[in-house]
């Protein structure tokens, strides 16, 4: 893909929600196989650009674009299908559900679910079965290998780090072309956090085409490992461009530390 | 990770099997003595016995250990409850009143497979179990009487009904969560008993007889003689609806052992987290509600043909909670843990009889005091295996 073809292309999103405008007039583009890094003060609507993208809000205006597909009125589901992934800000996985249970539902999309299929052909459900375990500890192979030998227990008997981990299996299950991560360092350690950052960027240097955008507040997690970083202010994009460029950029700093008296 | 050899995982598998059989037979043994319990004084001492013996087997660690052996041997146990009900049935193949307890709590336990998949798996609240059931019971009384339909069919007839009928409430049911949809069935339960109490051409208030099943030639009704005995008309009855418990129990816990099961655990625990991997949610909890209704059907087309008789005020909102109250306390998702739930609520307040308007109070506390010491009910829910010999631990 050239440089000049955006994976994503947002045009002029507007959300509001009854008098708050939590997006306003938002024109932005994720360049395909960049790490994109989404800063901004809490509230300048960073969550509510990830969950427009993923299709559980509807946009009050503007068109979001992926791959030259139009997503705006797209259902959540559509919008997976599409290949967009993501993890939430606080943890939505499934806690009486097991390790398994949670990843293996990220390929929802190739996972056979015809009643005969999976009621009565159980031998070919089993195979099926089989091969998604195998995937999913491919997965976590790579990912979290001490998570392999407790594959099936559940989930509500994990550290938080660890459901961090879980959870970002689960988006990658599907292999997404775009992976977003909503505060993966939200609730963690700084260690911990570093040692997640590890894995995405592992993760990603394996999967080659995959595009993954970050909200983050952690400075230090920023300048490592993104490369490109937007800043919102006020649902309004307020500076594009490094984690050199941004955080020297006045606006930047009078959006975090107020007017200079 | 699996770390036992295969000849120390068949010795406990063995281990295991033994157990549940030794259980088994002694719960088949107590529930034979408890049934044919007449006077009250025998009544009690079982009742006594029973719950020193579940206080000591939880004291001495035996709990654990057929906890354990069901774990690790997981194909014994629902073989062995149906090899336990077969010889309860066989026992009391003359007493009607007996087989009728049997029947019923059978028969409710099929309903409540049906409130499993949709409070249970997908998380649909449904307070109007005993109007589905009401419909089956309804629905094959009119078709009976009226069509020359071959009994057996009119029993799966009598399910479509229930779940075509239901279907009514797919629209709301899928525009509210929660309370919200709670409240929707429960107004609908409501809607069904005065609709059948005010129509004249389903009986009114009186209801309606009911011919009894009658299938290749053979008529239920008539019961029959083996080795020279007479044989109670229930016992054909009985036999039906453990083929129907059965057949329902083995395809709810394939469901639950599937892609199926998972999709709709995961819209149950969490709406948006599921319709952001793709998942139908809309799919899964019409195909939840609709299957459910349709047990709940089935069952109630049977226990109208064995009772002989439906009336409106068999199907009341009370009937309702009943069935919610065994899927609850059975462990809600755990389909095996309906039957003793059923037992439990059923047959306990008709044993005491002798305590007469104090029975419900002692079943309430009864079932308040199983809720205290086992908060998920009889037998909480496990975490999934897809398949029985997966060592997981």
């Amino acid at each position: 893909m050239t440089a000049s073809q955006p994976l994503v292309h947002a045009q002029d999103v507007t959300m509001r929600f009854g008098g708050l405008t939590a997006l306003d007039n938002l024109t932005l583009d994720i360049r395909a196989g960049e790490v994109l890094g989404l800063l901004g003060p809490n509230g300048s609507g960073k969550t509510t650009f990830f969950n427009v993208l993923t299709g559980i809000y509807k946009a009050s205006a503007g068109a979001i674009r992926f791959n030259d597909k139009l997503l705006t009125g797209l259902s959540p589901q559509e919008i997976y299908r599409a290949g967009i992934s993501r993890t939430f800000q606080r943890s939505r996985l499934s806690l009486p559900l097991t390790v398994f249970d949670n990843i293996v539902i990220g390929d929802y999309q190739h996972l056979q679910r015809g009643m005969i299929f999976n009621l009565f052909r159980r031998a070919a459900f089993r195979a099926e079965y089989e091969q998604a375990v195998e995937r999913v500890r491919q997965l976590l192979a790579i990912f979290s290998p001490p998570l392999l030998d407790r594959l099936f227990e559940p989930v509500g008997t994990f550290s938080m780090i660890d459901r961090r981990r879980i959870e970002v299996c689960r988006a990658l299950m599907s292999n997404p072309q775009l992976l977003l991560l909503d505060e993966p360092s939200a609730g963690m350690t700084h260690d911990e956090t570093h040692e997640l950052m590890d894995d995405i960027l592992e993760v990603r240097g394996k999967l080659r085409n995959l595009t993954v955008v970050l909200i983050e507040h952690e400075m230090n997690v920023i300048e490592r490992v993104t490369e490109r970083c937007i800043v919102f202010s006020y649902g309004k994009k307020i500076a594009d461009g490094s984690f050199a460029q941004i955080t020297a950029d006045p606006v930047v700093q009078t959006a975090y530390l107020g007017e200079a008296a | 990770m699996s770390t036992i050899t295969p000849s120390l995982a068949r010795g406990r598998g063995r281990g295991g099997v033994a157990i549940q059989i030794a259980l088994a037979l002694v719960v088949t043994v107590f529930l034979w003595l408890f049934l044919q319990a007449k006077s009250q004084i025998e009544v009690c001492v079982l009742l006594v016995l029973a719950a020193v013996a579940v206080f000591a087997a939880s004291r001495f660690g035996l709990t654990e250990r057929i906890e354990t052996a069901t774990r690790t041997s997981p194909r014994a146990g629902p073989w062995c409850a149906l090899i336990g009900t077969l010889a309860l049935i066989a026992a009391f193949y003359d007493v009607h009143y007996v087989l009728l307890l049997i029947c019923t709590v059978l028969l409710f336990s099929t309903a409540c497979l049906g409130l499993t998949v949709q409070f249970g798996y997908v998380g649909i609240a449904n307070f109007a179990g005993a109007a589905f059931f009401g419909i089956g019971s309804y629905t094959i009384a009119v078709l009976a009487a009226r069509t020359g339909i071959p009994h057996l069919l009119l029993i799966v007839l009598s399910g479509v009904v229930s779940a075509a009928i239901g279907s009514i409430l797919i629209l709301p049911v899928l525009r509210t969560r929660g309370h919200y949809a709670a409240l929707v069935t429960i107004a609908f339960g409501i809607l069904f008993h005065t609709f059948v109490e005010v129509n004249n051409v389903l009986g009114g208030p009186q209801g309606l007889h009911l011919p009894g099943i009658s299938t290749f030639g053979y008529s239920f009704g008539d019961g029959f003689t083996l080795f020279d005995q007479d044989v109670s008309f229930y016992v054909p009855y009985a036999l039906l609806s453990v083929v129907i418990f059965g057949a329902a129990y083995g395809v709810i816990k394939r469901l639950e052992r599937s892609w199926i099961g998972l999709s709709m655990d995961v819209v149950r625990t969490d709406e948006t987290a599921a319709a952001t991997f793709g998942i139908h949610i809309a799919r899964w909890k019409v195909i939840a509600f609709m299957l459910g209704n349709f047990l709940a059907g089935v069952a109630g087309s049977v226990y109208g043909m064995m009772t002989g008789f439906v009336s409106p005020d068999n199907f009341t909102f009370s009937d309702s909670l009943l069935l919610v109250s065994i899927a609850v306390l059975g462990g809600l998702g755990n389909p095996l843990g309906l039957v003793p739930a059923a037992f439990i609520v059923l047959v306990l307040p008709q044993k005491l009889q002798f305590i007469q308007e104090y029975r419900f109070l002692f079943y309430a506390v009864v079932v308040i005091a199983i809720l205290l010491f086992r908060p998920d009910g009889l037998l909480p829910r496990r975490t999934r295996q897809f398949f029985n010999n997966e060592v997981s631990r």
